[in-house]
């Protein structure tokens, strides 16, 4: 079984963004493997023990992306593809093509596995685009998967308490999120071996030479301004907790 | 004046509040022409849609499947319902069951889409969102004939605009197989108010200590008609659900009042409540990250303070 997982390299949440020229970030920032990409790499990891599957880690991203592709290694993936571009952000259209044109040719997939969001461009929908190229089933937001006799059972979360519980023909596309399972931290060995795994190379521009025209465009950024020092509601517990409930009544919040 | 989809989400006969902003975001004062899309029956209900701005409600079925067991069947059916009426903009709530129907048309489609959106511009074809895990916002135009767009639940206040609505039955006539089915849907607390909808939410945090003492918090919240949330370390110690977390890998929310107990203003928690209108921190230590980044802050135990309010608002 070929297993492949889709993982971003993504400034880390913790960074301090800096927005350049208005419509750019400065990209000297740490950056970290998708947190969501986490859970489906270990996922994929934990199934490949079980039935002797390879797994594959896809990433498309600039030359230091292939630094996530080697943490996605040292979990223990076998092997790694590396999409390369010079944009530091790609529009959903592109990556979701480029993702189902670099497994179609390296001859489709049993099982995709990817994260349900990336933190960056909160774009909320690769998973669809690459799982209506490839002609999979999709679900997203699992919280637990089970393999069984060509079936996927795939329990989601929906908020409000609410599971679904969703059935799969395979080949198909999880997306994972947190609860799935609890990502190992690779120990230095597995970094060192990590280093010697093959990791083939191929540019965005061979693998999608005509980008879509429908597309998105960001525009401009701006930070969210955060909010100053708190006003602090004096007193006793119970007189602050008066205060405070007041203060709800004055806002109409209550 | 154009015409815009509205994606509409009927739970057990309800039609959500946050969906109501939807209209509001569609009509953009009045200026198109909005019709209410709905995929289960809700009759009573309809009257809702018109005051909030739909001029048609096209109620979409098929005759030829349940297209409430699969959302792929429900997306095909919104496609099918786009083609019939000339619908070239959809707007829906990037809500978790919204968020996926808004990602299958879109990619189905193979069209350009923008999920939790604070604000859209029709005219202009532009959207602002959230980008980095919150630090930022982007401007986004989409270039396409197509506007696809799910926004974020609570984002957009919904306006009233009363009117009379036209109610169509639009047959899909989509049918299987699908390779996607719903076997089940588990409720794992039915009495809790869903976070990502909620207009208050009270959070609490590791010092909580215990799953137990998360009733001091629910107390409140029942007081309040707040939803419970929970930091990280509350979730990872087993003191609350995970479907409670919010920040970075958790939800993210914007409620009215977001009121923080015993958390100390991580950046990844911050990252999931930061568009909160109001903050409040309860917390022992005045010197808590959070303290430096919120509306109102009480120094003090939380497990005094927060019974304390709760008896205040009794
Ligand atoms: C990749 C990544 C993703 C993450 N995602 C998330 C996420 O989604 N959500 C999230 O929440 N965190 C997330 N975190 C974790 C985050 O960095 C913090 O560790 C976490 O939010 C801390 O939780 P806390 O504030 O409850 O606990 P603590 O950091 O222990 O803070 C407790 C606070 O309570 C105060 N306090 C102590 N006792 C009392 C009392 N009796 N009454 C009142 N106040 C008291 C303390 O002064 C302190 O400020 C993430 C971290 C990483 C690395
Ligand atoms: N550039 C990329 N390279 C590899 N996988 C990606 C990339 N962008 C997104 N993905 C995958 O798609 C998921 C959803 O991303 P998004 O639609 O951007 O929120 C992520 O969690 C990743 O698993």
């Amino acid at each position: 079984m070929k297993i492949f997982v889709c993982v971003k390299h993504v400034p880390d949440t913790a960074a301090n963004i800096k927005i350049i020229d208005g419509s750019n970030f400065d990209d000297n920032v740490k950056f970290v493997v998708n947190p969501y990409d986490e859970y489906a790499i270990e996922q994929a990891v934990q199934i490949k023990k079980e039935k002797g599957v390879e797994v594959i880690i896809v990433t498309l991203g600039t030359d230091q992306a292939l630094a996530t592709i080697r943490s996605a290694l040292a979990m223990g993936a076998d092997r790694g593809i590396h999409i390369k571009t010079d944009m530091l952000i790609t529009d959903a259209m592109t990556t979701g093509l480029a993702l189902k044109n670099i497994i179609q040719k390296e001859g489709g997939a049993d099982l995709v596995i990817t994260g349900k969001q990336s933190v960056d461009t909160e774009g909320m929908q690769i998973q669809y685009r690459l799982a209506l190229g490839l002609g999979m089933p999709v679900v997203t937001d699992a919280v637990s998967m089970m393999l069984d006799n060509g079936l996927a059972t795939v329990e989601c979360e929906r908020g409000n308490g609410e599971i679904a519980v969703m059935e799969l023909d395979m080949p198909c596309l999880i997306g994972a999120t947190k609860g799935l399972n609890e990502p190992r931290y690779p120990k230095l060995p597995d970094i060192l071996k990590a280093k010697r795994k093959p990791v083939k190379e191929i540019a965005l521009t061979e693998l999608v030479p005509q980008l879509p025209v429908d597309k998105t465009v960001i525009m401009s950024f701006s930070l969210i301004p955060e909010k100053g020092q708190a006003n602090i509601i004096e007193g006793t517990p119970v007189e602050a907790a008066s205060r405070f409930v007041e203060l709800l009544e004055e806002e109409a919040l209550i | 004046m154009s015409i815009v989809g509205a994606l509409i989400e009927i739970t057990n006969g309800k039609i959500k509040k946050s969906n109501l902003g939807v209209l509001t975001a569609a009509s953009d004062r009045g200026n198109n022409e909005v019709y209410a899309l709905v995929f289960e029956d809700a009759d009573s209900r309809f009257n809702t849609l018109e005051q909030y701005g739909a001029t048609r409600i096209v109620r979409i079925s098929s005759s030829k499947a349940d297209l409430m067991k699969s959302p792929d069947l429900i997306a095909r059916a919104i496609i099918k319902t786009m083609e019939e009426y000339g619908i070239m903009s959809l707007i829906g709530l990037s809500s978790p069951i919204g968020k996926d129907l808004l990602s299958r048309i879109a990619s189905r489609m193979n069209k350009p889409l923008i999920q939790d959106c604070i604000s859209v511009d029709l005219t202009k074809k532009t959207v602002i969102k959230s980008h980095f895990s919150g630090k930022t916002t982007a401007e986004v135009k989409i270039e396409s004939d197509y506007f696809i767009s799910g926004i974020r639940p609570n984002a957009i206040e919904p306006a009233k605009s009363p009117g009379k609505a036209e109610i169509i039955s639009f047959d899909a006539l989509v049918d299987g197989p699908v390779g996607v089915r719903i076997k089940e849907i588990k409720q794992s607390d039915s009495n809790r108010l869903d976070l990502t909808e909620a207009n208050i939410i009270i959070s609490g945090g590791r010092p909580v200590g215990s799953e137990k003492n998360f009733s001091i918090l629910n107390e409140c919240a029942s007081k309040l008609g707040a939803a419970v949330g929970a930091s990280r370390s509350a979730v990872d110690a087993g003191f609350a659900l995970h479907g409670m977390q919010v920040g970075q890998t958790g939800k993210t929310v914007s409620p009215k009042l977001y009121i923080a107990c015993g958390i100390s203003g991580a950046v990844q928690h911050y990252a999931g409540m930061k568009t909160s209108k109001i903050i409040v921190a309860i917390n022992t230590d005045k010197d808590a990250p959070i303290l430096g980044k919120c509306d109102y802050g009480i120094i003090g135990d939380l497990f005094e303070i927060v019974p304390a309010i709760t008896e205040a608002l009794k």
